[in-house]
């Protein structure tokens, strides 16, 4: 019941927060430079006079502000994000079409950065001061400080130009007429390289923080009892500190998804990543804003799921939140 | 403090690289004959193949290791001022909610969780898209999408100076409550502001790097993200246009956090004591 009531709090905190981008997303559209009317049929030279007044009297671009903005957040709660004149489609439609592409992506680099991260911070906290843990620590002080983006084309060089072990763009061989399992292999192919360029660099975060909070634990009272009790090493660092000391790094997690997902807009751009990142960017060049917020809105709607889905494990992982609450 | 921090290893290779890094940047007109937008051999000429052009010359023939000199003025000056604007947004906001607690705690607080929620990267490539990518717009969107941490930072150390009996005995001492928090509380809160700044410097870097790759960066100032950017189609022949800047932002970005984390064990050596334990 608590954990029914929490999820529908937090699905109400959800709901406001969206309509507040809702809100700047609005705000961003007047405050850009020059006619909203321009603005939105993209690039000013694709729009003649009679267009832009067409366009200014079908979006209500003549009405007081408070009512297109009553109209704008009437459209989106309908799931209309409006329209690309870029590539005469809804908005939504462009969205909807891509995102399987980019959750699958994410949700992957996600998946591998917090279980590698989290593994080699353990490994390198039972091997403090030794030769193995610096060696981690370095590395993942090197990735932390790495690009995206050039890591992501290093890997294309090395990988796909060099070694010609991975395809190095796109979601699945182009022409090719796999289906059923040779597809899904096909893709898997695809998605190993964008996967763990967008995931090493949120491994090493993981990896320090998890390391720091093990150290940490390790200090605390009841490790001494465990040690006193005569439990092995491995026991207590598996039993007794490792489930103390995963909680930080989980809210970390889902704190960062946001950032996985801005990430996700670099990656998909270096291979071609048909996902709302590559659209994204696609849209830059274009100045196709009514994409570019669309693909904004989309995303945070994306890190408020991931933040409620960690909310979720995490009750149930520690029932002490639930009873604290 | 100093003495810690200069028994550091990490910290000092930091400082060394950081220092060459800016000596590079201011001097660049002085080193390179070359400006970086200057046409000065034939395009594509590879690395060490010209003395005069180590790093060999891009797409249209420009001197690579002039641009590299003329990206470090971009990144560190926008790494530095984007850190000023976001601690001047963060700090007062931060202060004010854990000073006076309450209401205005409160809504401080609300307005910062949102911006948290808000994916960051994705909310500076609309900022700076809409507003056009100047060295300013650029600079302002790294600051809105950074200080929320700060707040969050300075509200939480405010929080636990304020129970202090320093702060007890100004106050029977008759100051005033502005008075106190700007004179007695926020002075000791400035250390681990410095650490966090550090590290901010470091990140505003990596993000301005990657705005200027996804074309976002001023057209008129060279900067590494765009050079990445612009040699991410070419490649599979020209390895070396992607290759040097990228090590020039892992080099900087580094030597930030280097520092960063040796002013931490410096100025708190109490925590990295517990780290090491």
């Amino acid at each position: 019941m608590t954990i029914l009531i929490a999820i529908l709090s937090r699905l109400a905190k959800a709901a406001l927060t969206l309509l507040a981008i809702a809100v700047l997303n609005f705000c961003l559209l007047h405050a850009a430079p020059g006619d909203p009317a321009v603005v939105l049929a993209g690039e000013a030279g694709a729009a003649d006079e009679q267009m832009i007044a067409q366009l200014r009297e079908r979006f209500g671009l003549d009405q007081p502000l408070y009512v297109q903005l009553g109209k704008y957040i009437a459209g989106i709660v309908q799931l209309d994000l409006g329209y690309s004149f870029r590539q005469s489609a809804p908005v939504i439609d462009l969205i909807a079409e891509r995102l399987p592409a980019t959750l699958l992506l994410t949700l992957t680099a996600f998946v591998i950065s917090l279980t590698c991260g989290i593994a080699l911070g353990v490994a390198a906290a039972a091997r403090v001061g030794k030769v193995s843990d610096s060696l981690l620590t370095t590395l993942a002080l090197l990735f932390y400080a790495t690009p995206l983006y050039w890591l992501a084309l290093m890997a294309v060089l090395v990988f796909s130009v060099w070694l010609g072990w991975l395809p190095g763009f796109g979601y699945e061989t182009v022409g090719s007429d796999f289906s059923g399992f040779a597809r899904a292999i096909d893709i898997l192919k695809h998605l190993i390289l964008p996967a763990l360029t967008l995931g090493l660099f949120f491994m090493a975060v993981y990896m320090r923080m998890t390391r720091a909070s093990m150290l940490e634990v390790s200090t605390a009272d009841f490790v001494k009892t465990a040690k006193a009790k005569g439990l092995s090493g491995p026991v207590i660092r598996r039993r007794h500190i490792l489930r103390n000391a995963i909680l930080p790094v989980v809210t970390l997690a889902g704190l960062q998804a946001g950032q996985l997902v801005g990430g996700a807009v670099l990656t998909e751009t270096v291979f071609a990543w048909p996902g709302i990142g590559r659209l994204m960017f696609e849209s830059l060049a274009a100045r196709d804003y009514n994409t570019i917020l669309g693909v904004f809105l989309v995303s945070a709607a994306m890190v408020i799921l991931f933040n409620i889905v960690t909310d979720i494990v995490y009750r149930i992982v520690d029932p002490r939140i639930g009873a604290r609450a | 403090m100093w003495k810690r921090f200069r028994s550091n290893i990490g910290a000092m290779v930091g400082v060394v690289l950081l220092v060459a890094v800016i000596f590079i940047a201011i001097f660049a007109p002085l080193i390179f004959a070359n400006t970086p937008w200057q046409m000065v051999q034939r395009p594509f000429l590879a690395p060490f193949a010209m003395e005069s052009l180590p790093l060999g010359t891009d797409t249209l023939g420009r001197d690579v290791a002039a641009q590299l000199a003329y990206g470090a003025r971009v990144s560190l000056l926008v790494g530095l001022v984007s850190t000023l604007v976001a601690l001047l947004i963060g700090v007062p906001l931060g202060a004010l909610a854990g000073f006076y607690g309450g209401y205005v705690d409160e809504g401080a607080m609300r307005f910062t969780e949102f911006f948290q929620t808000i994916p960051n990267f994705a909310l500076a490539i609309v900022l700076v898209a809409i507003f056009e990518p100047t060295l300013a717009s650029i600079t302002l969107a790294i600051a809105i999408v950074s200080w929320p941490p700060v707040a969050r930072l300075v509200r939480a150390e405010v929080m636990s100076v304020r129970k202090r009996e320093f702060v007890d005995a100004a106050t029977l001492a008759g100051l005033s409550k502005p008075r106190i928090l700007v004179r007695q509380v926020l002075p000791n809160t400035v250390s681990p502001i410095i650490v966090m700044a550090s590290l901010m410097v470091a990140t505003a870097i990596l993000l301005e790097s990657s705005l200027s790759f996804l074309g976002l960066g001023d057209p008129n100032a060279m900067s590494w993200g765009y050079m990445i950017g612009a040699a991410r189609t070419v490649i599979r022949s020209a390895w070396w246009l992607s290759f040097f800047p990228g090590i020039a932002i892992v080099i900087t970005v580094l030597a930030l956090n280097l520092i960063g984390e040796g002013l931490n064990d410096a100025l708190n050596p109490h925590l990295s004591r517990k780290g090491k334990a």
